[in-house]
C-alpha cells in the first residue's frame, strides 16, 4: 500500500461545491415539484434558480482549471476505450468478489479508471449542460415565447428537466456506492477531502 | 441693538436645542371646503329655493341650466338597461335572465328602484323623456335622498313605510341645493344593494366599502393616510357614460400606464400599475400575460358581510298555518329562508372560484333552448389558455335553482311583485299564474307547465383588493390541491406531472438502489468468506 496525491486542491474545492450545489438543487427541485414542503414552494424556487448560477459558475470555472492546468487529459484515453470499459465492468461485475486486484492501477498521472472517463466526461459535457439547459428554458420560458417559442413547450421543457432529474438522482447513488469500492471502503472519499488515496501496491 | 442680537443668539441656541419637525417649506394649501370644490354654490341658485312636489320638478330645474344632462344619461346603460353586443345580441338588465330576481320585465315598479329615473312601472316607460331622469341620486351630496322600493324610481314624498321599514319623505329642495359628485354612498345605493339587499349579489361590492379599513380594500380604506379612493376614482366618468361594464369586461390590458383616462376605457389595474407592476420579484411580472392581477389579489371576498352563494326558488311558497309568511334567520340574522324566495346560503369569506376569461360572457336569455338534464351556466366566461386575450381570473359563481319551462326548454319570467289577486307570486304563492302572467306580459310563448333546474351565475370580481402582504402566494395555485385544482388545459409547475415520467424515475431509482445494495451485500459476503477460508 501506498499513498498518492491525487486531488489538487482546486479539484476537491469544486468537486465539494458542485456536490452541495446538486445536493440542493435535487431538494429544492424536489419541493418545487411537489413532494414536500421544506422551506416552502416560493423560497426552494428561489434558492433552486440562484443555485442554478452557481452550478453554471463552477462548471466554468472548471473548464477553465481543466484547460489552463493541462489535466483535462486525465479525461483522454489511448488505445480502444471500449475494450478497457469492459475490463472495468467485468472487474465490477465479478472480479471485485474475488478479490482481484483493479486492472486499472491509480497513480499521479492516471487516477480515474475508463468508466469513470467516460462517466464523468458525459456528466459534465453533457449531462449537467443538459439539464441546466432545459432549466434555463424553464425559467426564461416568458422571455422565450416573447422571441416567438411555442407556449406549448412548456410541458415538454418542464418533463424532459423532471426526467434528467431522476438520472441524476441515480447517478448520485451509484457515484456514493461506488466510492467504497476503493482499498478500503472510505479510501476513496479520504482522498477527495484529503487529496491523498491509499492505493494497492 | 444688543437686545435683538440676543434675541437672533437666543433663537439660534434654542433652534439648536429645540430643533423645528421639519427644516423643508412646507406647501401652503387653502382649506378644504366648498369653494374649492366647486365654482357653483348650488344653494344660491333661484331654481332650486322652491318647494318640489316631485323628482322630475327638480330635473327640470337642473336642466335649466345643464341642457344637456338628460340627453347624456339617455346614452348610458344607467338609463337604457341595455347592452348591444358585437354579436347583435343585446344585452342588459332589462333583457337577460338572472338567477337571483330572475328578471325585471313584469317587475319594474321594485326592480326599478334602481333605476336611474321615474316612472318605469311598465313596459310604456318613455326612455325619451329628459324629466324622468333622476339626477339625485348619484348628485344627492347631503345621504338624505332614497328611492322607494317599490316607487318605480321616485323617491318617498310622503312618509310611507315599505314592510316593517320606514322611509321618510324627501326633502327635495335640501337635496337640490346640496347635490355633489357622486360619493360611494350614491353609487353604493344600488351597487352595494344589488340583488335586493346589502352585499346579496356581487361578494366583492357590499357597504362596509363605505369606511373600509385597507384589509378590507386597499385602495378604498378610508383612515389616515390611507388611499380613500372613491368609485370614480377608477370608473372615471366623461359625459355621464361610467365606464366599467360586465358584459364587456377587459380581461387583459395590453396597454399598461393610461391613467387617467381613455386611450384604454375603462381604467384596468394596469392603468395605474402599469404592466411589469412588481418591482422586487420580477417572475411575478411573468405571470401578468396569464394571470389577472385579481386572482392573486383579491384572496377573498365578503370579507366583512355575507353574500348570497345559493337561492333555491323551488323552495319557495311554504306558508305557516294560519297561512303567513315564514322568515327564518341563521345567527347572524340572515335569512335563510323566505315563503316569497325560498332557500338562500350566505357565505363570508369566500374563497373565488378560478375561470379562463378573455372578456365574453356569453349569456343565456330567454330564448335560449336549455340542456336541463345538468346545471345551467346563466352566463359562463369564454377563454382558454391558449389564446392570447385569456388570463385566469376570479369569479363569485352564484348557484341555485329557479323555475323554468320543461317543454319548451327554456327560462321563464315569472311576476314576482304586485297586489294581492294579481297574479303576482309574492301576493299569491302560485307559480302557474306568476309564470303565465309574466310570459304574456313579455309576449313570450308558455307551453303552461314548468319545473325548477340547477343554474350557476359567474361574477367577475375587480374590487375588495387586499394589501400586497395578504395576497396569494406562489404555494396557493403551485400545488397539487391548490386554488387552480381544477382548471385544465395547460402546464402548471408545481401542480401537474406525467406520470410516464415520475414511474420511469422512479423506477431507475429503484434499480439503481437495489443493484448497489445486491452489489454490496455480495461484496461483503465474498469478502467474509475469502477470509474466514484464510483463517
Amino acid at each position: 500500500m501506498r499513498r498518492v496525491y491525487l486531488y489538487a486542491r482546486f479539484q476537491r474545492f469544486w468537486h465539494w461545491m458542485q456536490a452541495v450545489i446538486i445536493f440542493a438543487l435535487l431538494v429544492t427541485g424536489m419541493e418545487v415539484h411537489g413532494f414536500f414542503t421544506l422551506i416552502g414552494y416560493e423560497l426552494s424556487f428561489h434558492v433552486h434558480n440562484f443555485l442554478a448560477w452557481g452550478l453554471v459558475t463552477f462548471i466554468v470555472l472548471a473548464f477553465f482549471w481543466y484547460i489552463t492546468t493541462g489535466d483535462f487529459r486525465q479525461y483522454l484515453t489511448e488505445g480502444n476505450l471500449l475494450e478497457k470499459i469492459g475490463l472495468q465492468v467485468r472487474y465490477y461485475m465479478n472480479g471485485i468478489f474475488r478479490n482481484e486486484p483493479h486492472p486499472f492501477k491509480k497513480n499521479e498521472i492516471s487516477r480515474l479508471n475508463p468508466l469513470q472517463r467516460i462517466t464523468y466526461l458525459m456528466l459534465t459535457l453533457v449531462g449537467l449542460p443538459l439539464q441546466i439547459a432545459f432549466g434555463f428554458l424553464y425559467y426564461y420560458f416568458n422571455e422565450l415565447v416573447a422571441f416567438g417559442m411555442d407556449p406549448d413547450w412548456i410541458e415538454p421543457i418542464a418533463l424532459i428537466h423532471t426526467l434528467l432529474a431522476y438520472l441524476l438522482v441515480a447517478f448520485v447513488i451509484m457515484h456514493v456506492y461506488m466510492t467504497t469500492t476503493g482499498h478500503t471502503p472510505t479510501s476513496n472519499i479520504k482522498a477527495m477531502v484529503t487529496g491523498w488515496e491509499e492505493i494497492d501496491e | 441693538m444688543s437686545e435683538r442680537l440676543i434675541a437672533v443668539v437666543a433663537l439660534f441656541v434654542s433652534s439648536l436645542i429645540f430643533p423645528p419637525p421639519y427644516l423643508a417649506a412646507q406647501t401652503f394649501h387653502h382649506e378644504l371646503d366648498s369653494l374649492s370644490r366647486s365654482t357653483a354654490d348650488h344653494t344660491k341658485f333661484k331654481q332650486l329655493q322652491k318647494d318640489f312636489r316631485s323628482g322630475p320638478e327638480v330635473t327640470e330645474a337642473c336642466l335649466e341650466c345643464h341642457t344637456e344632462a338628460s340627453r347624456q344619461i339617455h346614452r348610458t346603460k344607467h338609463w337604457t338597461w341595455e347592452v348591444p353586443m358585437k354579436d347583435g345580441q343585446m344585452l342588459g338588465k332589462q333583457h337577460t335572465v338572472n338567477n337571483f330576481c330572475i328578471a325585471v320585465e313584469g317587475n319594474e315598479p321594485r326592480c326599478t328602484s334602481c333605476h336611474i329615473g321615474y316612472g318605469w312601472e311598465d313596459k310604456k316607460f318613455d326612455f325619451t323623456s329628459e324629466r324622468n331622469v333622476d339626477c339625485l341620486v348619484c348628485h344627492d351630496g347631503t345621504g338624505t335622498y332614497a328611492k322607494y322600493p317599490s316607487g318605480a324610481g321616485h323617491p318617498p314624498y310622503e312618509d310611507t313605510a315599505f314592510g316593517k321599514k320606514q322611509f321618510k319623505a324627501v326633502d327635495l329642495s335640501y337635496v337640490a341645493q346640496h347635490v355633489a359628485n357622486p360619493d360611494r354612498h350614491n353609487c353604493g345605493v344600488c351597487h352595494f344593494e344589488g340583488g335586493g339587499g346589502d352585499a346579496v349579489k356581487h361578494g366583492d361590492l357590499d357597504n362596509s366599502l363605505l369606511e373600509p379599513d385597507r384589509h378590507l380594500d386597499v385602495h378604498m380604506a378610508s383612515g389616515p393616510d390611507e388611499l380613500n379612493m372613491t368609485c370614480t376614482d377608477c370608473h372615471q366618468t366623461e359625459g355621464h357614460q361610467v365606464p366599467g361594464s360586465r358584459y364587456q369586461p377587459m380581461a387583459r390590458d395590453m396597454h399598461g400606464f393610461d391613467y387617467p383616462l381613455p386611450d384604454d376605457y375603462p381604467t384596468t389595474c394596469s392603468s395605474c400599475h402599469g404592466l411589469e407592476p412588481h418591482k422586487s420579484y420580477a417572475k411575478l411580472n411573468d405571470h401578468v400575460d396569464k394571470v389577472a392581477c385579481q386572482t392573486c389579489h383579491i384572496p377573498a371576498i365578503a370579507k366583512e358581510r355575507p353574500t348570497k352563494m345559493w337561492w333555491d326558488w323551488s323552495k319557495a311558497g311554504r306558508l305557516a298555518e294560519d297561512g303567513s309568511q315564514i322568515t327564518e334567520l341563521d345567527s347572524s340574522g340572515h335569512a335563510v329562508y323566505l315563503s316569497k324566495k325560498g332557500e338562500f346560503v350566505w357565505e363570508q369569506e369566500v374563497v373565488p372560484e378560478y375561470r379562463w376569461f378573455n372578456g365574453e360572457l356569453n349569456y343565456t336569455t330567454f330564448m335560449t333552448r336549455i340542456d336541463d338534464s345538468k346545471i345551467v351556466s346563466v352566463n359562463h366566461p369564454d377563454g382558454e389558455p391558449g389564446d392570447s386575450l385569456s388570463r385566469i381570473w376570479p369569479f363569485k359563481v352564484h348557484r341555485g335553482k329557479q323555475p323554468y319551462d320543461p317543454v319548451l326548454k327554456r327560462f321563464v319570467k315569472p311576476i314576482l311583485y304586485g297586489e294581492k289577486g294579481s297574479g303576482a307570486y309574492w301576493a299569491d304563492f302560485d307559480w302557474d299564474v306568476a309564470i303565465q302572467k309574466g310570459m304574456d306580459n313579455a309576449g313570450l310563448e308558455y307551453s303552461g307547465s314548468y319545473d325548477f333546474v340547477e343554474t350557476e351565475m359567474y361574477w367577475p370580481l375587480s374590487h375588495m383588493v387586499s394589501p400586497k402582504e395578504e395576497s396569494l402566494g406562489c404555494i396557493d395555485c403551485h400545488a397539487r390541491n391548490g386554488r387552480l385544482g381544477n382548471l385544465a388545459g395547460f402546464y402548471l409547475p408545481g401542480r401537474d406531472y406525467n406520470l410516464l415520467v415520475e414511474i420511469v424515475g422512479f423506477s431507475l431509482i429503484a434499480l439503481t438502489l437495489l443493484g448497489v445494495s445486491v452489489h454490496g451485500v455480495l461484496r461483503f459476503v465474498s469478502t467474509k468468506q475469502r477470509r474466514d477460508g484464510v483463517q
